[in-house]
């Protein structure tokens, strides 16, 4: 038997594969979290070093203090260890 | 070349390409290393991932991390997916059929898809010139397979196919010297960067995006479960490979026929005084992959090695850069 290429299916027929299409904020990666970073807004300076350093974008400054989305922090300690004035401490999720 | 004023203020106000939710690891330094990335981009941005943890973990089907148009197709042709990106847009420029001036293309791959697997797409869209900017996230195994050696992994590290013990030390071979491999290509920009400064490395991949033709950018990514070192300390860790000269910052690019190289702010101080340079041991002690040099006891020839490696090295590096 022979299949003639005009007869074969082309490109727009075929299925498209792996399409990521919902966004990753629907899947709250913060309850990975065991330890909680809390920010001293007296002490931070709001020089967005966390911001830049969190892996997780879950660090924003909102009126120039560092504050943290627990939906997706994932308690790695980083901005904690990083921050130029020790303005955050993590403490034990409960 | 012409510069926008980059400040961090003004960056940390620009909204993530590269949302939260994706599932790296907590503390995982590519993910910051991707956000500063794609915080440096000029407007229209598409992406391509190879095969690794970044593009494995942020993109979870049916779930994607990436507010970007972004495409994956294999390992080992990362580079060449990004090429045939550009090369399409070209063409539909040309026929009038792009909406947009100008759209920025980015290829991230990690050290396995950049050193081995993908060396060869590399290579060739340095010889054919595509205009993009390809990031290697190099944190020195392969990660998201469970810590395989690769031509990034450094001497003496112990992964899962390096181990170390009587035979061997940990990898036997040195770490490739995939930058220089590339500005050799007569690559249109080249630079290293580190997460631990970030306004460094966000101007050099916008450096990087404004270069007419081919960029690289190899940024270090110091990798929590990897390199076995507490979640917390990815940044120092990047930071301290600069202090000790393992892996200093600089740019290169090319001037009637010749490379120019240029230290970038930390490795230049240190340059200019030496005495800052610190013992590669500071870097190497807090990582569980170098831990059998300090236990049971102290391996002194291979710690001198090490040293000797990473001295031949900076100074080579030193008279590139046109000190000493």
């Amino acid at each position: 038997m022979s299949i003639k290429i005009s007869e074969m299916a082309g490109w727009r027929e075929i299925p498209v594969a792996g399409v990521a299409y919902r966004p990753s904020t629907e899947s709250k990666t913060g309850d990975w979290r065991s330890f909680r970073p809390i920010v001293n807004e007296e002490k931070c300076t709001g020089c967005a070093l966390c911001h830049f350093f969190c892996p997780d974008g879950a660090i924003s400054l909102v009126n120039e203090k560092a504050k943290v989305d627990y939906d997706f922090c994932k308690g790695c300690g980083i901005c904690a260890e990083e921050c130029p004035v020790k303005a955050i401490e993590m403490v034990p999720e409960r | 070349m012409g510069e926008e004023k980059l400040t961090l203020k003004d960056l940390a106000a620009k909204p993530d390409l590269l949302a939260p939710g994706h599932r790296m690891c907590a503390g995982c330094v590519s993910a910051s290393v991707a956000r500063m990335v794609m915080k440096a981009t000029r407007g229209p941005t598409i992406v391509a991932t190879a095969t690794g943890c970044l593009e494995v973990a942020t993109t979870i089907l049916p779930y994607t991390a990436w507010r970007v148009p972004w495409i994956h197709n294999a390992f080992e042709n990362v580079a060449a997916t990004a090429s045939g990106i550009e090369s399409a847009l070209k063409a539909m420029k040309r026929r009038g059929a792009l909406k947009y001036e100008h759209v920025d293309i980015i290829a991230f791959g990690g050290d396995g898809g950049t050193y081995d697997i993908g060396f060869q797409a590399l290579s060739g869209i340095l010889e054919r010139g595509h205009d993009l900017l390809y990031v290697l996230y190099d944190n020195e195994a392969y990660m998201n397979t469970g810590i395989q050696r690769s031509g990034g992994t450094p001497y003496c590290a112990w992964t899962t196919t390096s181990p170390a013990g009587k035979v061997i030390p940990g990898k036997p071979q040195w770490k490739k010297p995939i930058a220089h491999i590339v500005v050799e290509h007569r690559a249109a920009y080249v630079a290293t960067a580190s997460p631990a400064y970030p306004l460094d490395l966000i101007k050099k991949v916008r450096r990087g995006l404004e270069a007419e033709g081919p960029a690289f950018l190899h940024v270090i990514a110091p990798c929590t479960r990897g390199w076995r070192f507490p979640t917390n300390m990815g940044i120092k860790l990047a930071r301290l490979a600069v202090q000790t000269c393992l892996f200093p910052l600089w740019e290169a690019w090319w001037e009637d026929g010749h490379p120019v190289y240029k230290l970038s702010g930390p490795s230049e101080a240190i340059a200019r005084r030496p005495e800052m340079k610190k013992p590669v041991e500071e870097y190497l002690k807090p990582q569980g992959r170098f831990a059998h040099l300090f236990k049971p006891e102290r391996k002194e020839e291979l710690l001198r090695r090490i040293q000797e490696g990473i001295d031949r090295e900076w100074s080579l590096l030193l008279k590139r850069a046109g000190f000493a």
